[in-house]
Parts: structure tokens; sequence; C-alpha cells
């Protein structure tokens, strides 16, 4: 698949998972698009199938999707084996059709993970994501009673890789990309821009031991450093973080209580 | 009917600690008997349901995505504003007040804009401490940037991503009084009808989108959050699942709804490629600080490429008509502009639908680096769509629609006239008046869910008695009916037409007829276009599949379905405003040189309309506007 400069219309050859729910089974239907020009977006040229579709009296092909300018989160579907197409900081929406060209046969399946069960067709249950984050992802700091914003100066380095951290859209493509079904990149993301700034040290310990857990319990793999999930997320999360929450969880074992938390598993 | 706002009177420094003080509480173990349901997990619903939770209501929290953490808030890119004068450039409290009064045209009501820039600093606070990552310098303080409408730098940003952060921060909170179970979440669920309970609002009904399946929910006062209703124009910059339904549903069950007419068309969007397009793309108007705005002074240039232009023969029209504010002209004004410049056969790209943004000027005097640093994120999302890089040549930009200043009416306390209803963030009409200006709308979401609902939600809660509904009552159970029924009218039309051709036809009407310039005729010919479109669909549409499950088209033929009717109402406030003002621009009434005139003496009002039936004339009530501290004055950003 490379870079179409054409200008011409192209017809494709669309195969898709069809699942009508969660406990049927599911299988691969094959479809046309047609005249698509390289100015769609992947999901345009997927609405243009799906339109013919319901003309036909077909159900059209269900799949998520809502800003469709590659921020939040929602769209989410494996193309060609690889989680939104496997263009360089790209999520599926913004992929654009100039990079496939006339006469391609295109796969499009669901994530595909343990813990994300599939809803219908491409459209998963991503809870689970959430459940890591209602663990400890978060700093608690009440409404209110806070002190000025500038009261703690933050090094421009610190924010900065807070940052990095903190762009995951939480579509879930580590995990879809991850042969173990884990969510390490898109914890450890969390835990590391938390870790990194002032605000969120005081907690750092327990927040890094009840995420690790939440992980396990919620049907997530663990990590065995094949960095898929680098390759997969839209928005260029490093593994380092991965590395950083491993450190954070050395911490956390050393001290006292928190280090009993983590080893428990609870 | 005369609106009463319930605004404090007295000095407006002191207006909203003293109405602070007065408001009623809720003891804290009374708290936990009260429900309160809120819809959306935006900005506003998400900071609201949080701090609900915090305080020890019982709250249900619902929105249509997958996960509270999608909602099309966090797609805003550009800033948040607050008053914090970090710069040392002359803000206050009273410029961000003074600034944003002035920006919406006068038609906002001055306590509520007084109360949104005094709370503005807290939410930055608030921010910093959820771990929000916001731009620093070198020594680790708070960075600033411009935004339109402004000569103060009050803009507080996460890179190209500040709505994304702060949504985030919110979230996190709401996450953890989810873990807490003082809020109980219900993700891929909507909104589909208001329960009213003689007189107050005491439930909705809403739809599993997963399972089909319709319930009502009970609680003792509703918060909608749930957003604006610029996919009324079909293309727009809000998600695709962004509809006017909740609002619409309370609209029908007797909350007015206030200066529908108020729209935002944004003016730096990637211009429109092609029909099949389902939606706009915005670029932050935070690119307007280095970036410059021109179209070629000559038609012939129009072809060539754009540094093949030389300075000469470049117009910098904002630069030109608005010297002091130059290319960060407000929104409503900068969209006018563009359009008029094109309009006038000066536009450039396809069709002659766009104008330069150029950053030559800016990396030759900061160099690639820093402009890479300041809009990298903007510069890698306008090339994925466009295929062009704007570090070589200039972006080619457009209006498109944004946001939506109207809303339900609401008084001081962000309740509506339903008792028991309160409505936050886009969704209610409060303090943009007739034009927002840039990182006013993330302020007044958190500032809302944060820091106003908190308080105001307990004078009403003091004076009520828990659990006073149950889901048996008459008017639960006629709801589900009634909203079970309107599915399946839905799904029994077995027409012709997707629902897909409906919205992009009634977005195309409102577009070429209810949009950046309106008239009298364009108004009057809308009106009779669009209850031709929804009678159509109401026997044509072709909505597949069952209710059973999850059904997509059924959910957008609900939504194309409340649209349709909306429009209307959008299309006749527009033709009763019979003057211009901020983002409302009546042909008719504009100055020699092509600004808005407003017309003080009748329109110095916020009109809140009642529903009276589908199609039939809406009932007017009117809320004065009073401007004590804020001289009425012909707004100029000369």
């Amino acid at each position: 698949m490379s870079a179409h400069a054409s200008d011409g219309t192209m017809n494709l050859k669309l195969i898709v998972w069809r699942q009508k729910g969660p406990n049927e089974p599911g299988k691969f239907e094959t479809y046309e698009a047609r005249n698509i020009t390289p100015h769609h977006s992947f999901l345009e040229m997927m609405d243009v199938v799906n339109e013919d579709l319901i003309k036909e009296g077909k159900e059209p092909i269900v799949f998520d999707h809502d800003c469709r300018e590659g921020i939040c989160g929602m769209c989410s579907a494996v193309v060609n084996g690889v989680p939104h197409g496997g263009f360089k900081r790209t999520t599926l929406c913004q992929l654009h059709m100039r990079k496939f060209k006339d006469g391609d046969a295109i796969y499009i399946e669901p994530w595909r993970s343990r813990a994300f069960p599939i809803v219908k067709d491409l459209m998963v249950d991503r809870g689970a994501l959430d459940k890591l984050i209602q663990a400890a992802g978060y700093i608690s700091a009440h409404t209110g009673g806070v002190p000025d914003g500038n009261a703690t100066p933050i090094g421009k380095r610190t924010a900065d890789y807070a940052m990095d951290a903190a762009e995951c859209i939480g579509c879930g493509a580590c995990v879809a990309a991850c042969p173990n079904g884990a969510a390490m990149l898109f914890a450890g993301a969390k835990i590391s821009q938390y870790a990194e700034l002032p605000q969120g040290q005081v907690e750092a310990p327990e927040r890094v031991a009840a995420m690790i857990n939440a992980m396990a319990e919620n049907g997530f793999g663990n990590c065995t450093n094949h960095y898929e999930c680098q390759a997969a997320c839209p928005k260029g999360i490093d593994v380092k973080f991965i590395a950083r929450m491993n450190r954070e969880f050395v911490k956390a074992l050393a001290q006292d209580k928190v280090g009993a938390l983590a080893q428990s598993g609870k | 009917m005369i609106l009463d706002g319930k605004a404090p009177t007295g000095k407006i420094q002191d207006s909203w600690d003293n109405y602070r003080f007065e408001l009623k509480l809720v003891n804290p173990a009374n708290k936990r008997k009260f429900k309160i349901l809120v819809v959306g997990t935006g900005l506003a619903g998400a900071s609201a349901a949080a701090t609900l939770g915090e305080l020890g209501y019982n709250v249900e929290a619902f929105c249509y995505q997958d996960s509270p953490r999608r909602a099309h808030s966090i797609a805003a890119q550009g800033g948040i504003n607050a008053a914090k004068s970090y710069p040392n450039d002359g803000d206050s409290i009273y410029r961000l007040f003074y600034d944003t009064v002035k920006g919406g045209d006068f038609r906002a009501r001055e306590a509520d804009v007084w109360r949104l820039a005094q709370v503005s600093n807290n939410i930055i606070d608030q921010c910093v401490a959820q771990g929000v990552p916001f731009a620093r310098d070198y020594a680790g303080y708070l960075d600033n940037r411009s935004f339109g409408g402004a000569q103060v730098s009050r803009t507080f940003y996460a890179r190209g991503q500040t709505g994304q952060q702060l949504l985030l921060g919110a979230y996190s909170a709401l996450s953890r009084q989810i873990k807490a179970g003082t809020v109980k979440m219900f993700p891929r669920t909507e909104m589909l009808d208001l329960v009213v309970v003689d007189g107050e609002a005491k439930g909705i009904t809403i739809r599993d989108l997963k399972t089909g399946e319709i319930r009502v929910h009970v609680g003792d006062a509703v918060v909608l959050a749930s957003g604006g209703y610029a996919n009324v124009f079909y293309l727009s910059t809000n998600a695709m699942g962004c509809s006017v339904t909740a609002a619409w549903k309370a609209h029908k069950k007797g909350a007015f709804f206030a200066n529908p007419c108020y729209t935002q068309i944004h003016p730096t969007c990637i211009p429109q490629a092609g029909d099949y397009q389902s939606k706009l793309t915005l670029m932050s108007e935070s690119l307007r600080n280095d970036g410059r705005i021109w179209v070629p002074k000559k038609k012939e240039d129009l072809n060539k490429p754009a540094n093949q232009i030389p300075e000469e023969d470049r117009d910098y029209y904002l630069e030109r008509k608005y010297p002091s504010f130059g290319n960060l002209a407000p929104r409503d004004i900068a969209s006018r502009a563009a359009k008029e410049q094109c309009d006038d056969g000066r536009g450039v790209g396809p069709g002659g639908r766009g104008v330069y943004l150029d950053f030559s000027t800016s990396i030759k005097r900061l160099g690639e680096d820093k402009i890479r640093e300041r809009y990298g994120n903007l510069f890698e999302m306008y090339e994925r769509i466009t295929d062009e890089n704007a570090y070589k040549q200039p972006m080619r930009i457009y209006p498109a629609p944004h946001y939506s200043m109207g809303g339900l009416w609401v008084d001081y306390n962000l309740m509506s006239n339903v008792p028991g209803l309160f409505v936050l963030g886009e969704a209610n009409f409060s303090v943009h008046g007739a034009n927002r200006l840039g990182a006013s709308a993330l302020m007044q979401g958190l500032a809302d869910g944060y820091f106003v609902i908190p308080y105001t939600i307990g004078g009403y809660l003091a004076k009520t008695k828990p659990g006073k509904v149950k889901t048996d009552n008459p008017e639960c159970v006629k709801s589900i009916a009634d909203v079970k029924a309107e599915r399946e009218k839905l799904l029994a039309i077995n027409g012709k037409r997707t629902v897909t051709e409906f919205i992009r036809e009634l977005g195309a009407t409102m577009w070429e007829d209810v949009g950046m310039a309106r008239s009298e005729k364009t108004l009057t010919d809308a009106l009779k276009k669009i209850p031709s479109i929804r009678e159509e669909f109401w026997q044509n549409v072709k909505v597949p599949g069952t209710g059973a499950d999850t059904n997509q088209q059924l959910e957008n033929a609900g939504r194309t379905a409340d649209f349709l009717e909306f429009a209307e109402l959008l299309t006749r406030d527009a033709l009763h405003r019979n003057e211009s003002c901020g983002g409302h621009f009546r042909v008719e009434h504009q100055y020699p040189d092509g600004e808005a005139k407003r017309d003080d003496e009748n329109y110095c009002y916020s009109a809140a309309w009642e529903f009276k039936g589908v199609g039939k004339e809406p009932e007017l009530h009117k809320e004065p506007l009073k401007f004590e501290n804020v001289h009425l004055a012909v707004r100029s950003y000369k």
C-alpha cells in the first residue's frame, strides 16, 4: 500500500467482519466500495458503503466513530491486520483513501482482545479501560480549596514529559495490537503523567499498585516487550512509560502497606 | 411573559459572593437522600457530576459515547481563558467580563458574565491540582497565549489539545467518584425525553444504545449538559453524534429555547473538499497568533501558487480593516470578512471558497522549529487531511459552523423555567450573548460544572422533598410509551431515502439560507423548505434493522427528526430578530462598511421561545437586558 497520487476515483473490495451480537458467531462478508476519491477519509468510504447497503435493504456495518478528527478515541477497527491501518500518528478517522489504490482489497476487523467483548460488527466494549482509570487513574483533588496554579513551579521538561504521556486518547489500539492483550501502554502513560507531576506524586505508590491490580482483574494480559503497542499507537505514546510504570511499581513495593497491597493482587 | 433572570442586584463585583451566601444549603447528611441525573459528560457534565458526587449527592450520569472521556469538549484545541493576569499585561476580572460582554455584542446577562470571569481563576487552579499538564515556561510558570477579541494574553493551553486535557481532568475526577460509588455511570445511553411531574423535572427516558432497552430514570433534579446544535448545518466541526435531541426533548416538555439564531461560524476551518464529506475540521484560533490571513488582490493571481504572489499583491484584509486587533479580530467578524472576500471572487482553492492563513512571516521571524513547537500537531492534522505542507505553503481555511451561543433559557441559578431542570455549558444560552470569544467555551463549561451548579442546585433542592417521584408514576409510563412509539414509527416508514440524505438536505438549506448572512427573503424561503423536508422525512425515510439492539441508523434518524423540528425554530428566531448582532447577521442591517448594525431600542432582550406544537408558531417571551456596568456601544475592533 503506497501513496496513490492519481486524482481518479477508485473501486475497492472490502472484507468486513460482521457479527450480530456479543454471543453470536461472526464471519467475513465482502462488499464493494465504488467511486471513492483520494480525498475521502476511511470512515467516509465506509459511509458510502453503508449508504449502498441501506438502499439494498441490508443492515449497514456498525462501527464506532464520533469526532472524526483523531482526538475522541472512539473509532477502532483493525485494517489489514493493523489497528487504525498502521500509518504513523494516524487514527482511522484521519486516514485518507489517497493511501490506497484502485482495486485494493481491504480487510476490516474489530479490536480483538479478551478485555474488549464485541458489541456488534466492528464495535467493541472498552469499558475495561474506564475501570483502570476508576481504580486510581486520578489525583484526588477535591473541587475548590486548591492552591494557585503558579504556587508550585513545574519545570518545562516535566510539563512536556507529562503532556507526552497525557496525549493518550484511550482508543485501545495498544491493547488490540498486543499479543498478550495488555493495557500496559495505556496504564503506563497515565501512571507516568501523574508520577512526574508534583501534584500526582503524593499518591503515586497507591496509584501504581491499584492500577496494576486492576489490569489483572479486568482481563488484560502482561507485557512481554513486543512493543506492538507503541507501533500501533495513533498518538505516538512511547514505551518508556511502561518502563516508568515498572520503576514506580518497584518503588511502591518497597513501601510499607502499599507494598503489601501491590503484592496481594487486590 | 416578561422573564426574570433572577440576576442579583447591587454592585456587580460582590454579586456572586452575596448571592452564594444567600443561597439555601442542603446539610451533608441530607445530600445523600437526593438523586441528580446528569445528561452529558463533556466539560460541563463531567465536572458537575464529579463535584455533585463529591458533595455527597447521589448522581447518575449519562452519555451516548462508549466512555465519558469521549465527549466533544475533547476536541477543543486552543485554550481556556482566565483573568489571572500572570503576564502583567493589564488583565483583570473586570476586563475579562468587559471583553466577554462586548464580544457577545451586548446580548448576555451582565451578572452571569461577571460570575464567569470571577471563577475563571479557580478553574485554572483546579485543573493544575488535577494534573492537567498546561504549557509552562522554563522557570516552571504557566504560559499564556492570545485569542480573538482580547488585547491581553489570558489563554492557558496544553499544546493544541487543551480541551482534551481539561476533559481528561474532569473525567478523572468523575472516575474517582464512580469508584467512590457516589456517581453511577451509564455510557452508550441517549436521553430521549424529559419527565415532568407536576410542573417539575423529575426524570429522563433513555434508550440503551447497546440493547435497545427504553427505560426511565427518576431523580430530584435533572442537569442537562448535552452540548450544542451546530450539526443542524450538517457539515460542522461538531462530532457526528452531537445533536439537539436532549435539549429539544426538554423544550417540547416546556423548557424555553433562547436565542437559537445565535450560531457561531468559526473562521479557521479546513475548506470542504467534496459532497461526500461528513464533517469539517477546525484549525485552532490560536494559529492566528502567528498566522496572517490574506487573499490575492488581483483575480488573475488566483491560480498562481501562493509563494509566487508578491507581497504588494496580497491583501491582508483583517490587518487592513481592523488594525488594532488585526488577525485576532473576533470570530464572527473574521468569518464574515472571509466570506466577503470569497463572494468578491478572490477566494482561493477549489470553488474559490478559501483564504490563506500564512505562517511564512512568523517562520522567518521565529524559525520553523518554534512554529512546530507551538502548532506542530495542527500542521500535522492539516497535512493529513489536505496532503499539503503548511510550513512550505500557506494553509487554506474557510468558516464553518462550530458552536451555538443560543440554548435552553436559564436563570442566574442555571435553572430553566421548568423547576428542577438545570442546563449547563453549551446547552444553555447564558454568557456568550450573540458571539462567543475564543477559549471561553472551556471556561464556561467548567465554571458551570465545578463552581456554579454545586451552589445553585442546593438552593432548589433545599426547598424540595427527596424521592417524590417513582418510576411507576403515570408521567414516566407515558414517557416510555411515547419514546417507544416514536422509534416504532421511524422503523415502520421503510421509505426510499437514507437518514443521511435528509440531514444533508436540511444542512445545505440551513447553510445557504440561515448561515453566515441572513435576509428576510432567505429566512422566509427556509421556513417553506424545512417543513417540506420534514414532511418527506416522515414519509420516505428508510431506517433499516430493529430497535432491539445496536442500531446507529435509528439513533441518527431520531436526531435528524429533532433537527428537522428545531431548524424551524432557529429560522423563526433569525427572522424575528430584525437586527444584526454577533453571529447573527441580517444583510438588511449593516453599516456602510459591512459591520453588523444592532438595534438596541427594539432588540436588547433575550428571546425565549415556548413550544406550541410541531409546525406551530412558538410563543415568544422576552427577558430584557440591562447594562449597568458596560455601556452599550457600537462594537468596534478597529
